[in-house]
């Protein structure tokens, strides 16, 4: 189980995390909600360690993980995938998932084999590319893909960690639309798992209502709405903070 | 065999491929297919800068780190063998007393330096690695009693790599195995393997991460990697091997001193080296650091002779004077960098995939 408890950063005068408070359980999928520069990303980037959080705590069990660095926090089970396409550009695309691969298993620190004789970690990596259909593209450089299939590569590495929490963000952002189910179904397979975290940030309300247990709504950094789908879509805040200004665009 | 030998990192490349078996065999023979004391210095001078290129492309060209603190590592081990040498004893306990202590200040001081990649950025970092090996260089010139000072120190070395030293009495191919061509095939021998080494690290899932952490710090600390460890890692292991690098310096010149293993014009060598090789493929270090070296010494011989020959041309002879070698090295290296900016190896390797693919 995850828990922020008054998650707060701060960034000179201007909060952009205020005291979250929230709860994420395994086997549920929740949605992070908000308009632009609500925070939803920032949030992220406290609960997976990028940025230290100025108050507060996060909780990952009943482990205070709130002064561990990123790494620490990726091997106790905490996956995230970026919004903005974060590979390793030169290297190919199974070498991209190959290292995720490696991570997990602890292999990093081997000096003196060759990586190509590692042929569990080839193999496991070649399944985590079959799993998003980019099995074809295996050989050439990451960045040499098409943005559509940079986030399936994306998200690919962050299977190859095998979290217990999956962070996606924006998952299908700039994916075109026939693109877009096999993330889609990816992410439902998890959660059919039982066992997984899912935190979402999406802002497709229709991606958000078909895939979320549950909904919270972060606006200037606070939480201002957090439950059911229908019932937090509905809700007149949500109604004025969100969807008011935000839909149409993204 | 070799596949595993080369770890599995093959030229791709059949010019690159014959090239570098050229080098190999050249310095193999060495002794008797160059067999003047000058061309084995140059042979040496080569294998030992094939080695300290290869170590500073570990952090370069796989790791991106820029560092100039890298002749600091081999001054070290130069340092460390001579004042063993000339103060306490000239043999091989000495080498090694000598060689430990001085790959253990190394290694010291390099995790030291690779802790303050924690929390700088590439640009401090690279600030730091000069400061400190700036320090060094005057503290190793003002310690005279210790260092000889600018002067360095001469020393005797191991009775084995004397140049009065014989073998055994007669010749294999009209050569006399003498200390100098044992120091020669030491040089050699001890570079070959670290060299194949270094393949292996680069090579290996280690070499994996490091390459990751230079195409994508960030990302690789979000998959798990604390890429703090891995630097440090990296950093000492290149200091050690420049360290023996600087070892085999000491043993085979005889004398070291600053000019010969702590100036920055070195730095900028080797630096200069990995470029024009091929920054990323240590083989790129074989290839520059070779070509590097003898255009260094032999520019001044070809430019004496063109000038010679163009002596009843207007203003070429003196533009081609031996003494104006250091415009047309300059002149060369701008040309490399431009026309090859992923440095030989990389356009020897692009080359050839084009081949296959056309």
């Amino acid at each position: 189980m995850l828990r922020t408890e008054g998650l707060t950063i701060s960034f000179g005068g201007h909060v952009a995390v205020d005291a979250v408070s929230c709860e994420f359980q395994p086997g549920s999928l929740t949605s992070i909600v908000g308009p632009n520069g609500a925070g939803k990303t920032t949030y992220f980037n406290l609960i997976s360690g990028q940025l230290r959080a100025t108050a507060g705590r996060v909780l990952l069990g009943d482990e205070d993980i709130t002064g561990l660095p990123a790494p620490y926090r990726t091997r106790r089970g905490l996956g995230r995938a970026f919004q903005l396409t974060n590979l390793f550009p030169n290297l190919s695309v199974l070498e991209n998932v190959r290292l995720a691969v490696q991570a997990r298993m602890g292999k990093g620190m081997n000096l003196l084999s060759m990586a190509i004789s590692h042929r569990e970690l080839s193999d496991a990596a070649w399944s985590y590319l079959e799993r998003v259909a980019l099995t074809q593209m295996a050989q050439s450089p990451a960045a040499s893909l098409p943005h559509g299939d940079q986030r399936k590569l994306e998200v690919a590495i962050l299977l190859a960690l095998e979290p217990q929490i999956f962070m996606f963000d924006e998952p299908t952002a700039g994916m075109s639309v026939d693109e877009v189910p096999v993330i889609l179904d990816l992410i439902r397979s998890i959660k059919a798992q039982g066992d997984k975290t899912v935190l979402l940030v999406e802002h497709k309300m229709d991606v958000v209502r078909s895939l979320s247990d549950r909904i919270v709504v972060l606006h200037n950094g606070k939480l201002v709405a957090d439950g059911e789908p229908a019932e937090v879509i509905a809700s007149p805040i949500v109604q004025q903070a969100y969807l008011g200004m935000g839909s149409g665009d993204e | 065999m070799l596949h595993a030998i080369l770890s599995g990192d093959v030229p791709r490349s059949k010019v690159l491929a014959a090239a570098l078996a050229l080098i190999f065999f050249a310095l193999l023979l060495a002794p008797f297919v160059f067999p003047t004391v000058n061309a084995l210095n140059v042979a040496g001078k080569i294998c030992i800068f094939i080695l300290l290129a290869a170590s500073y492309d570990l952090l370069l060209g796989y790791t991106g780190i820029v560092s100039f603190a890298h002749t600091m590592f081999f001054g070290i081990g130069a340092y460390g063998v001579a004042i063993v040498m000339g103060r306490v004893a000239p043999d091989w306990g000495g080498v090694l007393l000598g060689g430990g202590i001085a790959i253990a200040l190394s290694v010291a001081l390099a995790a030291l330096i690779g802790l303050f990649s924690l929390r700088v950025r590439a640009i401090f970092f690279a600030m730091i690695t000069l400061a400190v090996a700036s320090a060094f260089a005057i503290l190793a010139s003002q310690l005279s009693t210790l260092t000889g000072g600018e002067d360095g120190l001469n020393y005797r070395v191991p009775e084995m790599l004397r140049p009065a030293f014989r073998l055994f009495d007669g010749e294999i191919l009209g050569i006399v195995i003498n200390g100098r061509v044992m120091a020669y095939y030491l040089t050699f021998a001890v570079s070959l393997l670290l060299f194949l080494l270094l393949l292996r690290v680069v090579n290996s899932p280690f070499g994996r991460v490091l390459q990751a952490i230079r195409e994508n710090e960030f990302r690789a600390e979000a998959i798990g990697y604390r890429t703090v460890h891995y630097r440090t890692l990296a950093n000492c292991l290149a200091a050690a091997v420049a360290t023996v690098a600087g070892m085999l310096l000491a043993l085979v010149l005889r004398y070291t001193n600053p000019d010969t293993t702590l100036s920055f014009t070195i730095m900028m060598d080797i630096l200069l080296m990995v470029v024009i090789g091929g920054m990323g493929t240590l083989y790129g270090s074989v290839l520059g650091a070779t070509l590097f070296l003898l255009a260094q010494l032999y520019l001044k011989d070809v430019m004496g002779a063109a000038s010679a020959a163009t002596s009843g041309v207007p203003l070429l002879p003196s533009l081609l004077h031996p003494d104006r070698w250091l415009l047309w090295f300059g002149l060369l290296f701008i040309a490399s960098v431009y026309f090859f900016p992923t440095g030989i190896v990389g356009r020897l390797r692009s080359l050839a995939q084009r081949h296959r693919l056309l």
